[in-house]
């Protein structure tokens, strides 16, 4: 397979240039809505709350508040990366290019993905202006960080090709991923709901995202990290294989 | 490279840049756009395919550039089949679209560096800079591509196609909404890529440009090519000379005399209409027998208007006789 490395450096290149052109906007409205969750959730609701897992209650939905923050940042910032060419006709020249799925993800995805990096390393300095907290296993929390921006950036990516309008292109992350994210254990642990209501919220895939993160963070979680993590490699994988038959089929790209 | 003149292997010896054979394009909604289509490009040359709106000249274009799958035939570019070696193929090849689609707020020089290098050549800020100056967007370089105005943002798309070096360019209606000045700048640029040995094909609605710079003209309509012929070959074969002349005293009817002119009275007989030739001269040359004939016949006239047809009347008689030919 051929892979023309300078035609990814350069979509890869101009991703990041856009997002450092409206770097403040992009910057300083999740660092805004996180703060004002730690002020509401961490120090107004937290000092009456128990310790949980022998984490105070501010650092414990620290995990969760980022990754609500990194799901919807992400997924919308590549969303828009494909959409707006498509929407705009300049993806015209990306067709026209000797350039074929690969390279367009490692451009794409891979500049999404540094994206919502950046963005984890500012809530996350954010957070510690709030609360005192250490992590226990940092190179799994920038690993599990890695690998989840790549699969929302890659899941984004599908969204915004499959996305023929504006409307559409909101309402997965605001109809499922946010309400999925509240729901999926980012304030609470899922043993503190009541019975079926633990059983059910299993079946939420976020619960593993927010459990697999705060287990890199504070080495306890509601499920095993194992499984958190093999579920967000086989979603990775699914969206690989997606935009691939995607590629392949030239399906809303080519006419 | 000595050829023998009888060498039926030799008669071709420059394969063309493009062929395309047996293009048809079904889109979605079941409308052909392009019907069985062949088509083959010579190196270096200047092509011009004419055709009504939806005509399918933007399909085809898309269909080699990678915008458009084909529904069946084979296209092959520097003899590469698009379907199988296309990163070769479009590696080199441009295209300037129709549409004006540009990023809003990337400045003009990234957006011209980015297209070079997205293509995978090196970046080469000395030949990036000769591009633009060629274009009249040095000035602009630092301008984001909204602020330039519809013109500019078209030099700026050229600007864009042209930053990898293409040996095969196309061009869809380069000069429609473009204002005069604007179209001569183009058409020296053309000119001049077409000088360094740039193969270029474009679409155009303004037949005289086509008529001017073109090697071969092709026609199209309804997703059929309905001729491609050497620009002076069609002329020859299709044009027609006209003449009116203008009668000092109205005739009521034509001359024996003149009745081998292929000519008829208007104007409540004011004036004789001729129409006939070839596009080569020989009308004129029987406008002036005709002139002398009708001093002969003691005629008297006060005025000769004549004119060669255009590529444009042409165009437009191919096009509606085969209309004609299609409701019957
Ligand atoms: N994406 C598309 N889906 C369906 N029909 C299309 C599409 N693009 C073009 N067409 C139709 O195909 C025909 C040829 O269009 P086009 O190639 O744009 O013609 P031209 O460029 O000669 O004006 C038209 O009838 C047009 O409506
Ligand atoms: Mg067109």
């Amino acid at each position: 397979m051929t892979f023309n490395a300078r035609s990814a450096w350069a979509i890869y290149k101009r991703e990041l240039m856009r997002f450092l052109r409206t770097a403040f906007q992009s910057v300083l409205s999740p660092v805004l809505t996180t703060s004002l969750y730690f002020i509401v959730f961490g120090a107004a609701i937290g000092s009456r709350m128990p310790d949980l897992g022998g984490v105070s209650y501010a650092a414990f939905i620290i995990p969760g508040l980022l990754m609500l923050t990194l799901l919807g940042e992400t997924t919308s910032n590549s969303s828009f990366g494909i959409y707006m060419p498509r929407f705009t006709g300049t993806i015209y020249e990306l067709l026209s290019a000797p350039v074929g799925v690969a390279e367009t993800l490692v451009g794409f995805v891979g500049a999404a993905a540094t994206k919502s990096l950046i963005l984890a390393g500012i809530i996350l300095a954010t957070a510690m202006l709030f609360v005192d907290y250490t992590i226990a296993h940092p190179f799994w929390a920038i690993l599990y960080i890695m690998l989840v921006a790549s699969s929302f950036s890659l899941f984004g990516f599908i969204l915004g090709i499959w996305a023929d309008n504006f409307e559409k292109l909101g309402i997965i992350p605001m109809l499922f991923l946010t309400p999925l994210t509240f729901l999926g254990g980012t304030f609470y642990s899922i043993d503190m709901l009541p019975k079926p209501w633990d059983t059910i919220a299993l079946a939420n895939p976020i619960v593993y995202l927010v459990n697999g993160l705060r287990w890199t963070f504070y080495g306890t979680s509601d499920v095993s990290i194992g499984v958190s993590l093999g579920l967000t490699l086989g979603f990775l994988a699914i969206c690989v294989a997606i935009i691939a038959i995607i590629f392949k089929t030239g399906w809303r790209l080519r006419s | 490279m000595a050829t023998k003149g009888n060498c039926a292997m030799n008669l071709s010896p420059m394969q063309p840049i493009l062929e395309i054979s047996g293009l048809t394009k079904r889109y979605a909604g079941g409308l052909v756009a392009l019907d069985n289509v062949d088509l083959a490009i010579n190196r270096g040359e200047l092509f011009a395919l004419l055709g009504p709106n939806g005509a399918g000249k933007t399909t085809l274009i898309g269909a080699v550039c990678g915008l458009v799958r084909p529904t069946s035939g084979t296209i092959r570019a520097f003899g590469h089949d698009l379907a199988k070696d296309w990163r070769t193929a479009r590696a080199r090849i441009g295209l300037v679209p129709q549409e004006l689609a540009t990023d809003m707020f990337e400045p003009v020089e990234r957006a011209v560096a980015y297209s070079r290098e997205l293509f995978g050549l090196a970046p080469d800020k000395a030949r990036i800079e000769e591009i633009l100056r060629s274009l009249s967007l040095w000035d602009k370089r630092k301008e984001r591509i909204m602020a330039l105005s519809g013109g500019m943002k078209r030099r700026l798309l050229i600007a864009k196609a042209l930053a990898h070096e293409p040996d095969l360019l196309f061009l869809d209606e380069p000069t429609a909404g473009v204002d005069v000045e604007l179209r001569r700048d183009m058409w020296k640029l053309i000119g001049a890529m077409r000088e360094r040995g740039v193969t270029i094909i474009l679409t155009t609605h303004y037949i005289e440009e086509a008529e001017e710079m073109a090697d071969r003209v092709g026609i199209i309509r309804n997703g059929r090519i309905l001729m491609v012929d050497d620009k002076a070959e069609m002329m020859k074969r299709l044009g027609r000379t006209e003449a009116v002349i203008s009668l000092a005293s109205p005739l009521s009817n034509i001359p024996a005399s003149l009745e081998h002119f292929a000519i008829h009275l208007e104007n409540a007989g004011s004036s004789i209409c001729y129409r006939g030739g070839d596009g080569t001269g020989k009308g004129r040359s029987e406008v002036a027998d005709l002139t002398k004939a009708l001093i002969a016949a003691g005629i008297d006239y006060t005025g000769i208007d004549i004119r060669e047809s255009s590529l444009e009347d042409i165009f437009v008689d191919l096009v509606e006789e085969r209309e004609t030919e299609g409701v019957q």
